[in-house]
């Protein structure tokens, strides 16, 4: 344990960063020098203090840890409350460490408004890692809300052809969500008292009410996540979004969604999780189906990966609601995996299309005469997407499908068909790219990845293929929480079997047991 | 029992004062000493709020009983004044660009605020008339004050005329109200009321009236058509003056008036609040997406405003009237800020108002875009900006009094209204730029501008500071 804030001291250091890079002066060269070096720096140390967080984590306890508590929002018994625990604490370091890559991928492709740019990047570093630390409602509330602000910006600023429609779609779909999560909160704080996260894990709230609450936090969750049907921003926002801002999107911004229905909607409503589970399960195997059919007929390589991001949100839904330490694992590591996955995925489409201007599929061919280091890199990623052993994809599906199968066969069978269409549209989209035919003049005079690239690349590469082969280096750390999670969430079920609600919830559990 | 204690009255007599003894300095002068008289109202207000400060704000009523002196007045009062002082602040440079630089312009703002004050301290129907007129009279004029433009004489007459007839159905509730409690001390009223086993049609009807005259005076739905063209053809710092001040002190008269005497009718009112608060938030966020004037815009924001801190009374519980105050000092704050941007959009001289003018302005004018885009994000209630702290609150009164219904309109009509609070961002950051703005915006407006940005993002540190005191003024209501 270490005797400083070093929570907030993570999430506030990139708010300083800010302050600083706001007292630049000079030519405007000069600044966007100064400024480039100043993100850089903050986010480094930022993670820097994540490491040291990371290193000193006790790994073996399920207990909130690097606590701070202090009152904040007095009159209505609202405080700041920050700690990390197993699920959040790799959060925390791939926010921070995805960071640092988002502002040197940025470094010589941004040009106009660099000094905003950077201070919108550092500006979202501070609410992501904020919440995920945040352990009060409210403040999580004001994190995960705050994150709207910078991205629209990013979106709005640096975008696409579309980027106005698209930053709208995106701010408006996700506040809609969130607002409405927003009551429900509120309900919960009147009928608990407290908006204390771990306070209120412990109590036990009306079955009647907790419906209600599931469905104010679904909808916020659902939009973040996204889940089918409301997933139709993300392609958007995706395809219109600066490449960083597009691998923070899927990095970081979409693991809201899930830590958030890991954060309340199975710790606090256990009753209305239960009895929404086959809900939750129907829309997965329909995002996860329906999506990757989209994906393989997808022309821009943005959206396809955007869509095959819906798609592997989905095994993430599954693996949660299962409610089984191997599909709730699996979830959270499937989470990181993506983050790195597709974050390196958007990075290798930023790189061809910083050459050739174009995002179009088929624009490209038989680029890995020219770009054979190119290939390799995304050969490797593409691979992890499809979830081949031995990258750290195949461990969060494989989980998953796993906890799956001991919830319900026909869920799991059609999840694990997603597995293969995965699979047809990411082979589809390196055959096509990387080999097929040499026909694009330009594209096959572009040069191979610059030490820049390689640089940003090479890290994620070997990350993944480490958490592939070494899973237990998040999964030890993962698992204590996870446990705990799952014995509350079955002793308040049991608490609770009221007979009015009684045959669903029952009917389920037979069923877990088989 | 006669009481001649007048010191609870003290600062409405200072005032009072100051805005006769301008007069005579301003006839004797004329036009030319319009500057000094200005910053003399602004020190005569703040040193107004020195003497308020030191009255004490323990609960006293003077004049048997028809003034009251509280906590719950004093923070309004307060409100009021630092309202008065920033709106002045804000004019002093527009009347003289405008060519309306005319010595009454100060006085009549002093004259308001004395109304303003009476209207927060009223304890009594008849003050609260009193009050309420004087406040209206002063505002009508200032209305019309750009004499030469039609719009502005159009403006005036037209909030004249409403205004009038709000004043009349007020009136006419007032006397309902005598009818059929026989006094019209809010004391007395109040124990009536309580009394009352079945409340007479006859009393209802006259608290439907008078709530139809506040309602105008606060541009609530259905009473609200007033607000676009008035805001539009007034002045622009006298729309800025509209948006921060008046509100203040009429919500400041609801709140006694409904949770003092008239809290034995809850079950009656809260039925019409709730209408007039849905309406509100729901007209002011759809009727502004189509709106391509910043000013039309800011008006049915105001409205829209409105109806959120509505909610909290709703809510009838000392929660929801903290809620209120505090809501309502956060929405001046804010407003005061983005008239600051409002009144510097100028472009060889000439004043500009549409939306797309600003167009690009964060290329062209940074120190303009960057505040006035914090100031729409708070506007629109986006956390961490103190709007959301504002909105959290009501709702969170809304919510715990069981008003579910009204907290999800609520809220899904304010991502409704982020979408016209987005459009101003998008405007001036996504569009490409347009001419730039004239420079040189003079320093009480980059002063406003900037004090009211750095609350804006400094609220989320210490919300203490702010809560706790409005949640404590509002508190007296309920305790007395």
């Amino acid at each position: 344990m270490v005797d400083f804030p070093v929570l907030s001291l993570m999430t506030f250091l990139p708010i300083a960063g800010v302050l600083i890079i706001l007292a630049i002066r000079g030519d405007e060269e000069v600044v966007a020098q100064n400024t480039k070096h100043m993100a850089l720096y903050s986010s480094l140390f930022t993670f820097a203090f994540a490491l040291f967080m990371y290193t000193r984590f006790d790994g073996t306890s399920a207990e909130f840890q690097f606590v701070e508590q202090s009152s904040w929002l007095k009159p209505l018994g609202i405080n700041y409350h920050m700690g990390v625990d197993g699920i959040s604490i790799f959060f925390v370091l791939l926010s921070s460490f995805l960071t640092p890559i988002c502002i040197l991928s940025a470094w010589d492709v941004v040009k106009t408004r660099v000094k905003e740019f950077m201070i919108a990047f550092l500006v979202l570093e501070s609410f992501m890692i904020g919440t995920f630390v945040a352990l009060d409602a409210v403040l999580f509330y004001v994190f995960f809300e705050g994150v709207l602000i910078p991205m629209f910006l990013i979106i709005g600023v640096w975008g696409g052809k579309r980027r106005v429609y698209s930053a709208y779609k995106f701010f408006l779909f996700t506040l809609l969500g969130s607002v409405l999560m927003l009551v429900g909160l509120l309900a919960l704080y009147s009928e608990t008292g407290t908006t204390d996260i771990p306070t209120l894990m412990e109590s036990n709230i009306p079955i009647g009410l907790q419906y209600w609450l599931w469905l104010a936090f679904f909808a916020s969750f659902a939009v973040k996540m996204p889940m089918w049907p409301v997933h139709t921003w993300l392609p958007d926002a995706h395809v219109e979004a600066p490449t960083a801002g597009s691998v923070i999107l899927a990095g970081v911004l979409l693991k809201m969604g899930g830590y958030g229905f890991l954060r309340f909607s199975l710790p606090v409503f256990p009753d209305a999780s239960a009895f929404f589970t086959d809900f939750v399960f129907w829309l997965s195997v329909i995002a996860i189906v329906y999506t990757s059919l989209v994906a393989l007929v997808q022309e821009d390589m943005k959206k396809l990966i955007a869509y095959s991001s819906v798609a592997h949100m989905g095994f993430v839904t599954l693996g949660l609601f299962t409610a089984t330490s191997q599909g709730i694992e699996g979830g959270i590591f499937q989470m990181i995996s993506h983050g790195l996955i597709s974050g390196a995925l958007f990075l290798s489409v930023g790189v061809v299309y910083d050459r050739l201007h174009t995002r179009e599929i088929s624009r490209y061919g038989g680029i890995v005469k020219n770009m054979p280091k190119y290939a390799t890199v995304f050969m490797i990623l593409m691979l992890g997407s499809v979830g081949l052993p031995g990258t750290s994809g195949f461990v969060g599906e494989f989980l998953v499908l796993l906890g799956a199968f001991q919830v319900d066969t026909t869920i799991a069978a059609l999840a694990a068909t997603g597995v293969i269409l995965g699979a047809a549209y990411m082979l589809l989209l390196y055959r096509r790219v990387i080999f097929g035919p040499r026909v694009n003049d330009d594209a096959l005079s572009m040069p191979d990845l610059n030490a820049r690239e390689l640089g940003l690349l090479v890290p994620l590469v070997l990350l993944i293929i480490w958490l592939g082969v070494f899973p237990g280096t998040v999964m030890d750390k993962i698992s204590p929480s996870v446990d705990k999670l799952i014995s509350n969430y079955n002793e308040r079920l049991e608490l609770n079997v009221d007979p009015a609600a009684g045959p669903a919830l029952i009917e389920y559990e037979e069923e877990g047991t088989q | 029992m006669i009481d001649f204690n007048l010191v609870p009255l003290l600062p409405e007599i200072f005032l009072s004062l100051v805005g006769m003894g301008l007069l005579i300095v301003g006839v004797s002068q004329g036009n030319v000493s319009t500057r000094v008289i200005c910053w003399a109202s602004a020190a005569g207000l703040a040193i107004t709020a020195l003497i308020l400060l030191g009255v004490g704000w323990e609960t006293r009523t003077v004049l048997n009983g028809m003034f009251v002196m509280d906590k719950f007045a004093g923070f309004m009062k307060l409100l009021i004044l630092t309202g008065l002082i920033a709106s002045l602040a804000l004019s002093v440079r527009y009347i003289i660009q405008e060519g309306m630089e005319r010595f009454e312009y100060p006085i009549l703002i002093i004259f308001a605020g004395v109304g303003m004050m009476m209207m927060v301290s009223a304890n009594n129907l008849l003050t609260l008339y009193m009050g309420l007129e004087l406040q209206s009279l002063s505002l009508y004029v200032l209305a019309a004050f750009h004499r030469n433009s039609i719009r502005s004489s159009e403006a005036g007459i037209k909030y004249f005329v409403l205004g009038a007839l709000s004043s009349g159905m007020l009136l006419f509730g007032v006397s309902l109200i005598y009818g059929f409690t026989g006094t019209i001390d809010f004391t007395s009223i109040g124990e009536t009321v309580s009394t009352l086993e079945v409340i007479p049609y006859g009393l209802t009807f006259g608290l439907v009236f008078v709530l139809a005259g506040l309602a105008f005076k606060i541009s609530a739905v259905p009473f609200h058509m007033w607000t676009p063209d008035v805001y539009q053809g007034a002045p622009t710092s006298v729309t800025a003056l509209f948006a921060i001040v008046p509100k203040i002190a009429a919500f400041g008269l609801l709140m006694r008036l409904l949770f003092e005497p008239f809290m034995g009718m809850s079950d009656q009112w809260i039925q019409i609040i709730y209408f007039i608060a849905v309406g509100s938030m729901v007209v002011g966020a759809f009727a502004a997406i189509a709106q391509n004037n910043i000013k039309r815009l800011l008006a049915y924001s105001s409205i829209g405003n409105m109806g959120y801190a509505l909610i909290g009374l709703v809510a009838g519980t000392a929660e929801g009237a903290g809620a209120v105050v505090l809501y309502l000092a956060i929405y001046m704050i804010m407003t005061a800020g983005v008239f600051a941007v409002v009144l510097s959009m100028r472009r060889q001289g000439m004043a500009v108002y549409r939306l797309k003018d600003l167009s690009g302005l964060s290329q062209t004018n940074p120190g303009m875009a960057y505040p006035l885009a914090i100031l729409m994000f708070s506007l629109s209630g986006i956390p961490p900006a103190a709007g959301f702290f504002g909105k959290l609150v009501v709702f969170n009164a809304a919510v715990a009094s069981g008003y579910y219904i009204l907290a999800v309109i609520g809220v899904v009509s304010s991502v409704v209204a982020a979408y016209y609070y987005l459009r101003v961002i998008k405007v001036m950051f996504f569009d490409e730029p347009a001419d730039a703005f004239d420079k040189g915006i003079p320093f009480a407006r980059r002063a406003i501008l900037f004090i009211s940005v750095l609350f804006v993002l400094g609220f989320a540190i210490k919300p203490n500071l702010f809560v706790s005191s409005s949640f404590d003024a509002a508190s007296v209501l309920f305790t007395g």
